[in-house]
């Protein structure tokens, strides 16, 4: 992980930017590797995903205006919107979680530090993980009839 | 003789991805944040109806959607900026049309932003001046 930084910081200055490889190097085995093959395969899948959900809660009709409990209740009657949104809350999560341990790496030089704040956005993320699943599953409207 | 570009106003002399960049990480930061909240203010559905109209309600004031008419275009930035770099990715020539693929990009969001701006803002419009849009 230091290895990346100091790469970065070793670049030459004047280094031709147009040369054949823009942004981010690839990071070349291992875990890194991984990571970044992951973060573009889920990105591509969160395209429609997360871009879908916006749209879909946010923008069309009359956005977030219409949502409260009966509108959850009748999308989650279908098992379609169900998956739709676990699938969405794991991968943004992986995703997200992953994203910032790749900005702690950036910012956050002591090892010790580094690890405690990646512990402790990894430990959000699984409870988030556990809570919302547990929610997506288990929601059944007819626990509150309507009275 | 004029000045170079890169004399006179930048920043530090990067290419003008530094600001794709530090946009998509911004963005990145603030959707994941966002996220946190947003999966506790949903798993809140599961204590009825009282609970979480409670919730929403929050959600429907005027204020809290002009932040989501910002996050509705962070995630928008985030995902057009993902795809131009799994181009550069994923197809490396294509690194020497940096600049027409990036404006590109750029129109794209904007692009898609106006006519969502309109959508949204009409709603927000209506609830703080209670037009009829």
């Amino acid at each position: 992980m230091a290895v990346d930084t100091q790469e970065h910081a070793a670049e030459p200055a004047g280094r031709p930017r147009t040369g054949r490889r823009a942004g981010r190097e690839r990071p070349g085995a291992g875990f890194e590797l991984w990571s970044w093959l992951f973060m573009r395969v889920s990105g591509v899948v969160l395209l429609f995903l997360a871009v879908g959900h916006v749209l879909i809660m946010h923008v069309i009709d009359t956005g977030v205006s219409r949502v409260d409990f009966e509108f959850v209740a009748l999308r989650w009657e279908s098992p379609f919107w169900r998956t739709w949104d676990w699938a969405l809350l794991v991968l943004a999560l992986v995703h997200g979680i992953n994203g910032l341990r790749i900005v702690v790496q950036d910012y956050v030089r002591w090892p010790g530090v580094r690890f405690a704040v990646n512990m402790l956005f990894a430990v959000i993320g699984f409870s988030l993980f556990v809570l919302g699943t547990v929610i997506v599953f288990t929601f059944d409207p007819s626990d509150w009839p309507v009275t | 003789m004029a000045k170079r570009k890169s004399d006179i106003g930048t920043l530090y002399k990067g290419s003008p991805g530094q600001w794709s960049w530090l946009l998509h990480r911004i963005t990145g930061v603030a959707i994941i944040l966002f996220l946190f909240a947003h999966v506790v203010d949903t798993a809140v559905v599961g204590w009825g109806p009282d609970a979480y109209n409670r919730v929403t309600e929050v959600y429907h004031n005027w204020v809290v959607r002009v932040l989501e008419l910002g996050l509705v275009a962070a995630v928008l930035y985030h995902a057009i900026n993902g795809v131009k770099i799994m181009v550069f990715d994923f197809w490396p020539s294509s690194a020497r049309k940096m600049k027409p693929i990036s404006l590109a990009s750029t129109v794209l969001f904007i692009g898609s932003m106006i006519p969502i701006t309109w959508l949204m803002g009409r709603d927000i419009l209506n609830l703080a001046l209670g037009w009829d849009l």
